[in-house]
């Protein structure tokens, strides 16, 4: 199917109007949504961008890269990039090795495994509300954690407020992500093809072999897949973070969310559209690794 | 396999029993670490479902007790003078007594809280509905759309799902201001109908349908949208099913939204109430939690399947 004008010219005397409605058919299933996401998020995005190089959005003076120079010497800005930073360099990898374990786990023929499976999805279910008061039994400082900690003599400390308070925050994360991470993986694993494993199995490999050298591989894209999701979801956890903490949490867990939500209060627009820029452009250069890595650990598997 | 072991049997009699005890040994070997395998992942298990059991069983708890329990943490009492509890929570997962009287309030005396589930259900379930609409058709779009843009298109989304909310707030906002639609539920409709995330995962599902399947439709005079709802709709059942649940959890867990599009408290979702549940009434929020559970309840027990096989083609080579 061509796109440029000049070939669409030329196929339509090619073809009759019947063949031209087929080929020309299958953009028709993309306008809406290519329509809607112009209208809500494309085109307003653009105006954020122009945003971002303005004074403010009423004057319209052209300050160039002033905006981006300010949000970055910002230290509310610095703090927050690092303290994102920090959490998905911690939590993302964490949710996925931790899940693929469970996923080789459940892959044994263990006793009960679809009501294990059920029960490691049920995070998945419960409201956040609720887990916000579940999160606050347990780590607050007269909460459920201290009462054991004190059992065995350990002063406990209010968690949320401390350095500690990244654990906590990793721990719900990790409590509600690993059960559909899993998902993804039980079935990546239960989609290795069985004879390679067979084959393997009667040059007497052993199952830690057989998992590097072969099921592995069959992951990478399930890996970058289980990536995305766990990057996207490490952003949602602002939504528990916020709840619990409210706006201006404990510096460790003070995150980008935080300082553009604050800015959106104080219609600090300027701040905000540049800020957001530069964080799509940190997602461009993530997503574009992380495809690239993809295409090159799988380019020998044939589909 | 079985060529080799008789082989083996059939040599003299005191060759016969090493590979027998080997396999023996190997039996126990593979008995222990299945065991342990079991312990390991019900340990897990247990660990992952006490928030869910601690919300249903304390939903039970009377007022007295809950106060008993908890009130070293969260003040029980509206005036805010608290009563006299221990220094320390008491995590009890069965109450003393079952009480109903937080349904009873949440249910008969506050008419608050069925309203606001209403409300949670108005919102949630055209977002759900148009967005999968929306999103198959895109999906097979993509999938039979092969112009030069396709990628860029595609990135774009990928980029966009991968966004954080406080990134396209702003954005949001600028239209719905534009449209006039702020402050009612069109602004949050509209935004969630258009969200690039199910696109994104139909699209990488639909992906995977044969050509096959297609030019065979083609050959007996087809057309595109006789191929959509006859071929690719069918076989994609299953991960616009799934799809379909994680869209609903989102959505009927929204709190930011709501908050910053909508000024009247009354239009917001229970979801939003629930987060803000003042100290008087925190003794009902494991009751109302527990309302608010049920329809993710349904949704899951009734697409659970859907979800583990949606998704077996998803993360397999190739995308």
């Amino acid at each position: 199917m061509s796109n440029t004008n000049t070939k669409a010219k030329k196929t339509r005397q090619k073809y009759s109007k019947h063949q031209l409605r087929a080929k020309w058919g299958s953009t028709i299933f993309l306008i809406p949504s290519v329509a809607g996401c112009a209208l809500f998020f494309f085109v307003p995005y653009l105006v954020v961008i122009y945003y971002s190089v303005l004074d403010n959005p009423f004057g319209k003076n052209f300050v160039g890269i002033y905006n981006y120079k300010n949000v970055i010497m910002n230290s509310a800005f610095q703090t927050a990039v690092k303290n994102t930073g920090m959490f998905s360099l911690i939590a993302v990898p964490l949710a996925v090795l931790l899940s693929l374990l469970l996923a080789l786990l459940l892959d044994n023929k263990i006793p009960l495994r679809t009501q294990f499976r059920t029960f490691l999805l049920s995070p998945m279910m419960v409201p956040v509300a609720s887990i916000v008061l579940i999160w606050q039994v347990l780590f607050d400082q007269n909460g459920a954690v201290n009462v054991v900690l004190s059992k065995f003599g350990v002063t406990g400390v209010d968690w949320l407020k401390s350095d500690l308070a990244i654990v906590v925050i990793v721990i719900l994360f990790l409590w509600k992500n690993i059960g559909y991470n899993m998902i993804l993986f039980m079935a990546a694993l239960s989609s290795v093809p069985q004879d390679i494993i067979e084959v393997a199995r009667l040059e007497s490999a052993g199952r830690v072999k057989i998992f590097f050298m072969i099921k592995l591989r069959y992951l990478v894209s399930t890996i970058v897949f289980v990536t995305i999701m766990s990057l996207i979801n490490s952003f949602k956890i602002f939504r528990e973070i916020y709840l619990l903490t409210t706006d201006y949490p404990y510096a460790s867990i003070y995150m980008l969310q935080h300082f553009m939500n604050n800015k959106f209060k104080s219609l600090d627009y300027q701040m905000l559209s540049a800020g957001a820029v530069l964080m799509s452009i940190v997602m461009v250069v993530i997503i574009v690794v992380l495809f690239k890595a993809e295409e090159h650990f799988s380019k020998d598997l044939d589909g | 396999m079985k060529q080799l072991r008789s082989d083996k049997l059939n040599k003299s009699p005191d060759q016969k029993y090493v590979p027998e005890r080997r396999g023996k040994r190997k039996k126990v070997l593979r008995a222990v670490s299945l065991t342990i395998a079991t312990i390991l992942t019900a340990a897990v298990s247990l660990l992952f479902l006490m928030p869910i059991i601690l919300t249903i069983t304390n939903s039970f708890m009377s007022p007295t007790e809950f106060a008993a329990n908890y009130g070293a943490i969260f003040a029980t009492t509206k005036s805010g003078g608290r009563q006299f509890v221990a220094q320390f929570v008491n995590l009890k997962f069965i109450p003393d007594m079952v009480s109903f009287s937080q349904y009873a309030t949440v249910l008969f005396k506050s008419r608050d809280y069925l309203f606001k589930f209403w409300n949670s259900m108005i919102l949630v379930l055209p977002i759900m509905l148009f967005q999968l609409a929306i999103a198959s058709l895109a999906g097979y779009g993509f999938y039979r759309y092969k112009g030069k843009i396709r990628g860029v298109i595609f990135f774009a989304y990928i980029i966009l799902m991968l966004m954080p909310y406080q990134v396209t707030l702003v954005p949001n906002y600028l239209v719905s201001n534009w449209l006039g639609i702020l402050d009612s539920y069109w602004a949050i409709w509209l935004p969630g109908i258009f969200s690039p995330f199910s696109v994104y995962l139909i699209t990488k599902y639909m992906n995977r349908i044969p050509k096959s399947c297609i030019e065979a439709a083609q050959i007996d005079g087809a057309g595109e949208f006789r191929i959509f709802t006859k071929i690719a709709l069918p076989m994609s059942k299953g991960i616009i099913m799934s799809t379909g649940i994680l869209v609903f959890i989102d959505y009927w867990n929204m709190v930011e939204q709501p908050l910053i599009l909508l000024s009247d408290p009354d239009k917001y979702p229970l979801s939003v109430y629930l987060s803000k549940i003042n100290s008087g009434e925190v003794t009902l929020a494991f009751a109302v939690a527990t309302i608010y559970l049920i329809p993710t309840l349904l949704v899951f027990l009734y697409g659970e399947e859907y979800l583990v096989e949606g998704i077996t083609y998803q993360g397999g080579v190739k995308a």
